[in-house]
């Protein structure tokens, strides 16, 4: 019998041993590719991972805070300008991301300041003004930016004698798994839980003695740390910088990822990541098309399945532990 | 001194298109309470439709109107056949955000496939080059009319709202809906025409500002970005207010550019809307209690 009697057990990652089997069947899947896939496959894996971290963090915020934020591609541009000046002086891979993530973060605390009298649409704008504010200083301030010719990042130095997308891909695969974990344990977690008190009621949370303004700026502050990682990882994967980059587009790529994937899921956030880059590349001859698809796909999770990717996934995961039976 | 009285009317001139769109933000905020970000789009489909037309070589009293009836009927079927069943369902206010985003993503992408991504030069009657000189200022064509347009635009919307019946119906439907709805007024049809009405207020600053800048798919971003800072500053639910922001914003742009720096003259509608949210964020004339933390 699968009887869960304690919260703690309740809050378990994976409770089962076949799940935990199956999960160690798809890792080792994971880590085996490099060796039959195709090395545009790996680049595109790489892709998924780094932007399947930032849109955790999106995630973190909408999702289980509830704040609305259309600023992202602000954040994104600090984290990967600081990841870039930090790699030009010099500065070691996971440090300069470290540093990356620290800058955004600090960015975010700033702007979560205003969230605190803010509520629901103005929080949008808010963000929204926050996100092109930082477009436009990157693309008019030359030391920032590097001038004209963009900002050149130091690749990174395969070892191991892995070829240069495979040890990326490993890189990219080792930082999600870290990422993942760490979003489990803090949803999991009296903050995560403080969260999402917020998120249903503002009051509720307060007479449960949750400081709302430390826990609103905290969400802002670890959400915009995790899209500093993904601008730094991005950084590197583009290995060039321009501020064209980080245009409110991007931001609402982030957006559709949130709401395609599942709000309130971190698993969803992989799922809309994967969403977001796989369908502009497999859809490349029809370009025009992918913000219509883009559309029509929040439109549609939105009135039939508002859980999204992960809704349909869990439902098709219980579909299978019941079955025969429905 | 001159230069200061011509930056100022340039100031005014963009100022009241971005007035005119923020009138659209408004006048959809405050019936239905939603933040429509698909307004500079179906901004760009309008005039879109008015510039297929004219390549027609159709005369621009026809392509006009009917542009602004494209727009409104967009407007309107998105409401009825994707808003209302939502607001049924119960959408919260992030989920009718997400909607307004996923049509403007819609009418993004059909307008790049149906017109493509080049800029065109959008064929208008009035000049940008030919210029009146007033004195020591010059003033064109353009901007003059632009400013007519938006001066009209404001001056229908306040007879529109104040002075008739439905302009009543519509205050008492963003007033309380409750209310509205048992004094018998038909609140849907009356909040399908403020959507229809704030669609067809973006067409006409679509079309203006597309004969003063060139036609791409994605020249309303920037307006309706500030716009959306004017509205904010003049405050969400105050039409006066929207077309004061406007107005205040259009020339505090112009004299940025001419005395501080001409750079980082864009970046100041969006520091004005966090500035104002965080010192009033109920903005110049709007009414919202504030929350305290």
């Amino acid at each position: 019998m699968d009887l869960v009697e304690t919260y703690r057990e309740d809050l378990r990652f994976a409770r089962k041993r076949t799940t935990w089997v199956l999960l160690g069947v798809l890792l080792a899947a994971l880590l085996w590719l490099p060796w039959v896939a195709h090395p545009s496959w790996l680049v595109r894996l790489s892709l998924i991972a780094l932007y399947a971290i930032g849109v955790m963090g999106q995630n973190l915020l909408i999702g289980y805070a509830g704040l609305i934020s259309f600023g992202q591609a602000g954040f994104l541009a600090i984290g990967a300008y600081a990841f870039g000046h930090l790699r030009l002086l010099g500065v070691p891979f996971l440090l300069a991301l470290a540093g990356a993530g620290a800058a955004a973060g600090v960015a975010g605390l700033l702007v979560g300041f205003p969230s605190l009298r803010l509520k629901g649409p103005y929080l949008a704008i808010a963000t929204l003004g926050f996100g092109i504010a930082v477009y436009q200083v990157f693309a008019n301030s030359e030391v920032l930016s590097g001038g004209r010719s963009g900002l050149a990042v130091p690749k990174l130095q395969p070892a191991w004698g892995l070829s240069h997308e495979a040890y990326v891909y490993y890189v990219y695969l080792a930082l999600l798994l870290g990422f993942t974990v760490l979003t489990y344990n803090l949803v999991s977690s009296y903050v995560g839980r403080a969260f999402v008190a917020i998120r249903d009621s503002e009051i509720a949370a307060e007479v449960m003695g949750v400081n709302l303004t430390r826990y609103k700026l905290l969400a802002f502050a670890i959400s915009s740390f995790y899209t500093g990682v993904h601008g730094g990882l991005f950084a590197q994967f583009l290995s060039h910088l321009e501020p064209q980059t980080f245009n409110v587009a991007e931001s609402l790529t982030l957006f559709v990822a949130v709401i395609v994937g599942g709000l309130a899921s971190v698993e969803g956030s992989i799922f809309g990541a994967t969403f977001v880059i796989l369908v502009p590349t497999l859809l490349s001859e029809y370009r025009w098309f992918v913000p219509m698809l883009f559309g029509f796909a929040i439109l549609m999770v939105l009135i039939f399945e508002p859980l999204g990717l992960a809704g349909r996934w869990l439902k098709t995961r219980l579909y299978f532990q019941l079955w025969p039976f429905r | 001194m001159e230069r200061l009285i011509q930056y100022v009317l340039t100031g005014l001139s963009a100022g009241s298109l971005y007035a005119l769109v923020a009138l659209g933000i408004v006048l959809v905020y405050r019936s239905t309470r939603v933040l429509n970000f698909a307004h500079g789009d179906v901004a760009t489909f309008g005039t879109f439709v008015a510039f297929a037309l004219a390549m027609e070589r159709y005369p621009f009293a026809v392509a006009f109107p009917v542009a602004l009836v494209a727009g409104s009927l967009v407007a309107v079927l998105f409401y009825f056949a994707v808003l209302v069943p939502a607001q049924r369902q119960g959408a919260n206010l992030l989920g009718q955000v997400i909607l307004t985003l996923g049509l403007a993503l819609i009418l993004q992408g059909g307008i790049v496939y149906r017109w493509g991504a080049e800029p065109d030069r959008f064929p208008f009657p009035l000049s940008d080059s030919r210029t009146w000189k007033l004195g020591p200022i010059f003033v064109s064509e353009l901007s003059l009319g632009t400013f007519a347009a938006g001066l009209v635009g404001s001056a229908l919307l306040y007879l529109l709202v104040q002075k008739t019946r439905l302009g009543l119906a519509m205050r008492a439907t963003s007033e309380n809906l409750a209310a509205a709805q048992t004094l018998g007024i038909p609140t849907r049809r009356v909040l399908a025409f403020a959507w229809a009405v704030a669609a067809a207020l973006g067409v006409v600053a679509g079309v203006f500002l597309a004969s003063a800048l060139l036609l791409d798919p994605f020249f309303m971003l920037d307006p309706f970005l500030k716009a959306f800072a004017a509205a904010v500053l003049g405050g969400l639910n105050s039409l006066p207010g929207a077309i004061a922001g406007g107005l205040i914003l259009g020339v505090a742009e112009s004299l940025t550019g001419a005395y501080l720096t001409i750079q980082f003259k864009n970046t100041l509608a969006f520091v004005v809307i966090i500035v104002v949210l965080l010192i009033r964020p109920e903005g110049l004339l709007g009414h919202e209690f504030k929350e305290r933390v």
